[in-house]
Parts: C-alpha cells; sequence; structure tokens
C-alpha cells in the first residue's frame, strides 16, 4: 500500500493511506487531504491511482504544485517524491517498491536452494510466534554474492513457519495451468480393431505389443509426440520412420505401430 | 560388487529453462552398483564446485576401497552390510574436500551440496542422503519415496505445522536443514533396503520433484517401464513442460536378478579352476 506523510517543515503531521482510487488536495474541507493554508487553493491537486502507478496532477493552482522542487502540471509519483505545497509537504512512500528493495517476494530467489544449520531449527519449538526471533537470519549460509537476497529473504520466509497452518499454505508460484491444447484422438486404420477411437486424454498413452514394438504419445503443453519405447523397429508416421527420437504429431498424420497403423487427428478446436 | 548384467542404469542431467548453468552432478557405475547425486548450492558457480567434488571423491574411494571387501559381511554395530562403513567413510571424505575448499577459496565460501548415493549389494542397496533430493522406488504398483527429505517443510510436516498437501504449495521449498561440505562433519541419514528382481529406483533433484507431481512420476515409470532412457527423458521434459525452474537431474536404476553375495565370489573361484 502506498501511502503519503504529511509534515509541515520537517515536523510529522500525520499520514494519507492510498485507499481510494482518487484524493484530493486543497483548502477546502471537503478534500480528502485538507490543507487549511492561504497558499494552497480551494482544490489544489488529486492523486489517483492509474493501472499500477500513482499519478499527481494539479488542478491549474493559483501558486502551482511542486513535486522535488519542480512545478509540474502531471507527475508520476516514484517513492520517496516530496510533493511541495506552501510550507507543507506530503512525501509519497510506495511500500510495494520497500519491500522489492529489501528482496522480499522475488520468485527467482525462491528457487535457490539454501542451507538452514540445522541447530537453528530443533533450537525453536513448535510453537507459534516463538521461532522467528531464534533463528536469526545469519544463521542462513550463503555464498558471498548471494548474501544480501538470503539475509534479506529471511524475515519474509521464516515468519510463515510460526504461521498457523492454514497461512502457511500460499499458492504455487509455478502453478501449473491447463494445457489449453485440443484434445487429439486416434482412431485404428487396420487388423481386428479398425474403426476403434481412442482419446488422448492422459499425459502419457502407451501403443503397441509388449515385447515386440511399444511406443508412447505423450500430451505436452505445445503439441502430440510419439517416442519409440522398446522393440527393434522404431515408429512409422506417414510412412517415414521417427527413429529413437520424440516426433511431433501432425493433424491427420498416420502412425504405425507393431504393423497397426492408426490415424492421428484433433477433436473440435 | 561387479553388477554388469544385472544392474540396468538410466541417468540424466539438464540445465532446466531459467538457469545459465547446472549445478546437479550425477554418476552411475555398474561395475561397483553405485549411483550418486548431487545438488550443489551457494555462490556463483560454487553449487557446481561442491557437486562435482561429492561426485568425483565418493566415486573414486568406492573404486578403491569396495574391491578390498567381500560382498556379504555384516557390520556388526549397525547391523548393515560392511560397505556401509566404507560408504560413511567416502562420505565424510567428501564433506571433508567441499569443505576445505569452501574455506580455502574465498569464491567458494558457504559451498554445499544435497546428496543421495546409493550402492547395491548382496540383495540389497544401502541409501544414504543428505538434504532434500530424494529417493523414490517402484514395486509391482507400489510407488513409494524411501528417503525423507533435510528440509525446513518436512520438519514443519513432522512437527504436525502443516499437511504434506499445504507443502506442495509453500514458498519455502528451499530451504533444507542438512547438507554435505557446510560443517566439519557431516550426518549422512543412511538406511538398508531389500531388493527384488525388477525393483525400479528413481534418484532425482528437486528440479523434478517441485514441478513434477508424484503421479505423473508414478505413471511415466510404469508407462515407460521398458526403456528406461525414454523414462529418464520423459521425466526432465515433464520439469520442463512445467516451467523447468532449476536443475534437472534423475537416476533410474533396475536390477533385473537376484545379486546375492557369494554368486561373484564362487565364480571367480570357478573361473579361477578353470
Amino acid at each position: 500500500m502506498a501511502k503519503l506523510i504529511y509534515s509541515l517543515d520537517g515536523a510529522f503531521l500525520g499520514e494519507f493511506p492510498l485507499e481510494k482510487d482518487r484524493l484530493t488536495i486543497g483548502r477546502r474541507p471537503s478534500n480528502d487531504i485538507h490543507i487549511d493554508n492561504l497558499a494552497i487553493s480551494g482544490e489544489h491537486a488529486t492523486v489517483s491511482k492509474s493501472g499500477g502507478d500513482v499519478v499527481l496532477e494539479d488542478l491549474e493552482s493559483t501558486n502551482g504544485t511542486v513535486v522535488n522542487g519542480k512545478a509540474i502540471k502531471k507527475h508520476v509519483m516514484q517513492h520517496g517524491d516530496v510533493i511541495e505545497l506552501g510550507k507543507y509537504q506530503l512525501k509519497f512512500v510506495n511500500e510495494a517498491f520497500l519491500q522489492d528493495k529489501l528482496g522480499t517476494v522475488t520468485a527467482v530467489d525462491y528457487e535457490k536452494t539454501m542451507i538452514i544449520r540445522p541447530g537453528s531449527v530443533h533450537a525453536a519449538p513448535p510453537v507459534p510466534a516463538a521461532p522467528v526471533a531464534e533463528v536469526p537470519a545469519e544463521e542462513l549460509t550463503s555464498p558471498p554474492v548471494e548474501a544480501p537476497p538470503a539475509v534479506e529473504q529471511a524475515p519474509a520466509v521464516l515468519p510463515s513457519w510460526a504461521r498457523p497452518p492454514s497461512a502457511a499454505a500460499a499458492p504455487a508460484p509455478n502453478a501449473t495451468t491447463p494445457a489449453q491444447l485440443p484434445v487429439a484422438h486416434i482412431q485404428v486404420l487396420n487388423g481386428p480393431s479398425t474403426g476403434k477411437e481412442l482419446p488422448l486424454i492422459k499425459a502419457l498413452t502407451t501403443l503397441g505389443k509388449p515385447g515386440v514394438q511399444v511406443a508412447v504419445l505423450t500430451r505436452r503443453p505445445h503439441g502430440y509426440f510419439v517416442t519409440h519405447v522398446e522393440g527393434d523397429r522404431h515408429p512409422v508416421v506417414n510412412g517415414q520412420s521417427v527413429g529413437a527420437q520424440a516426433h511431433q504429431l501432425n493433424d491427420h498424420d498416420i502412425i504405425e505401430i507393431a504393423g497397426v497403423k492408426m490415424e492421428f487427428y484433433f477433436v473440435g478446436g | 560388487m561387479d553388477l554388469t548384467g544385472i544392474l540396468e542404469i538410466a541417468r540424466l542431467t539438464d540445465v532446466g529453462q531459467k538457469r545459465d548453468h547446472n549445478e546437479d552432478a550425477v554418476a552411475g557405475d555398474v561395475e561397483t552398483g553405485l549411483l550418486v547425486l548431487a545438488d550443489g548450492m551457494g555462490g556463483y558457480k560454487a553449487g557446481e564446485v561442491a557437486s562435482e567434488i561429492a561426485v568425483l571423491t565418493i566415486l573414486a574411494e568406492l573404486k578403491e576401497s569396495l574391491p578390498n571387501q567381500l560382498p556379504g559381511s555384516i557390520d556388526v554395530t549397525s547391523g548393515m552390510q560392511m560397505e556401509s562403513v566404507l560408504l560413511r567413510d567416502a562420505v565424510a571424505k567428501a564433506n571433508a574436500n567441499i569443505y576445505h575448499v569452501s574455506q580455502t577459496q574465498p569464491q567458494c565460501s558457504g559451498m554445499g551440496t544435497t546428496l543421495v548415493v546409493a550402492l547395491f549389494t548382496n540383495d540389497r542397496v544401502l541409501v544414504g542422503h543428505i538434504g532434500d533430493s530424494r529417493m523414490y522406488r517402484l514395486r509391482g504398483d507400489d510407488f513409494s519415496q524411501i528417503t525423507e527429505d533435510h528440509s525446513l517443510l518436512q520438519e514443519q510436516i513432522n512437527f504436525g505445522l502443516i499437511t504434506p498437501e499445504q507443502a506442495r504449495h509453500s514458498v519455502n521449498k528451499n530451504l533444507v536443514t542438512r547438507a554435505l561440505g557446510v560443517d566439519p562433519e557431516v550426518d549422512l541419514e543412511l538406511h538398508e533396503y531389500q531388493v527384488l528382481p525388477g525393483d525400479l529406483f528413481l534418484i532425482c533433484s528437486d528440479g523434478l520433484t517441485d514441478l513434477v507431481e508424484d503421479e505423473d512420476i508414478y505413471l511415466t515409470l510404469t508407462a515407460l517401464n521398458a526403456n528406461l532412457e525414454v523414462a529418464a527423458h520423459h521425466l526432465v521434459q515433464l520439469a520442463n513442460d512445467n516451467g523447468g525452474n532449476d536443475n534437472i537431474s534423475v537416476i533410474l536404476a533396475r536390477a533385473a536378478l537376484p545379486f546375492p553375495a557369494g554368486r561373484s565370489w564362487r565364480k571367480k573361484i570357478l573361473n579361477w579352476l578353470k
């Protein structure tokens, strides 16, 4: 959450969290940020959220709006910007930015395996709330290059094991989404099972005769593949042997495995 | 013991989709019946230094010590096969080597690695592990994880703070509580299991298990049982298709026949008599 810290000549007067999409600044009491000073216009400026940004806009005020010493009409706020209104200042603090700076939550950092000294975990009782202080950040061993993220990660990582069980589970950062691939079928074209259809719903479908020739059809996010598994002969696609490597299938390909011909095709889509 | 013609091994390691180098190291040797997987961590390229030292040291140590050990004897203190002592020694040596380098080379400071090491002998497998790399076994339709991670999450599960399902979605998957080479001494968790002909063992780094559900691993191993190379490729592909956030390594091993102690010994004598 971002906020504006309100001060007069450096003396803290209060703070305004940016809860609403639009805050108004002015001398009239109807303003969200009401500054009772003659240097301020009745409706002086607005602070509004736009996408991920916070935008400050001067409302044609008499004395103008100054950010970091410069008069502005419209300005995209950056963390640390100071809005000057007469003798008053509003400092913009973006906590999301601060968290980024501290390296608390970046997916890539989480993937790096780190070592916790055994003692640090056993020393902490399995009681919520206690362990945070008992596992000092320094106990996370980490190489010099990566030391800053490792140490700063500690506050973000460790409290969660002190939280109640329900809070400990967060959505997996890498949760896999189901592949948006049209479903494919194969239909047998010869032999006793002629006409039989098989939808390829599973990630893996094995075809053929064990001990003679087996191939596997794999459903992957970007398509279907046929791969040789066992036997002296390799799968044949459209009359050509595909060898031992995985081979991507196209709509209406004819696959031949252990003497059985099958047509591969997409349904609907 | 020499398991040529008995033990079939497929191994594969892949950098994945997001990393620019591979910090995993794997090895499999049929002649000694040894499998090693290490997932290194720490520093700019120091992780791969740690995992490589681990694999090379353990291979070299056991290649040297195993030929002097007659298969089939029991270590009375642990009740395990005598080779367990050699395995512990080899892992201790690897730990010392990594620790020494990390103490003397500033760019390697703090490096460490996970480890899974499996040694097949006398119809059994000795399984040692440190950290969050895993070993699974497929026996018939039963697919089970036979190592328990040394990780913060696993400890939370053991304490009853979270359920395994919550653990799957937790963000702190990356915190291991034990690693090889980060302290002067290391505590290797070592167990011994009976091996039945046809048992299929999978050793893998968390690059696989973080992204691929156990059920999909099971399905792959069952469907592609006939070709371990294809099965290994498919597992790596599944992890890559799901994002490939980390390096992905798998070792698959299956003993086709029993390998009791004495058989090779008797064979040696017979060969000698001929």
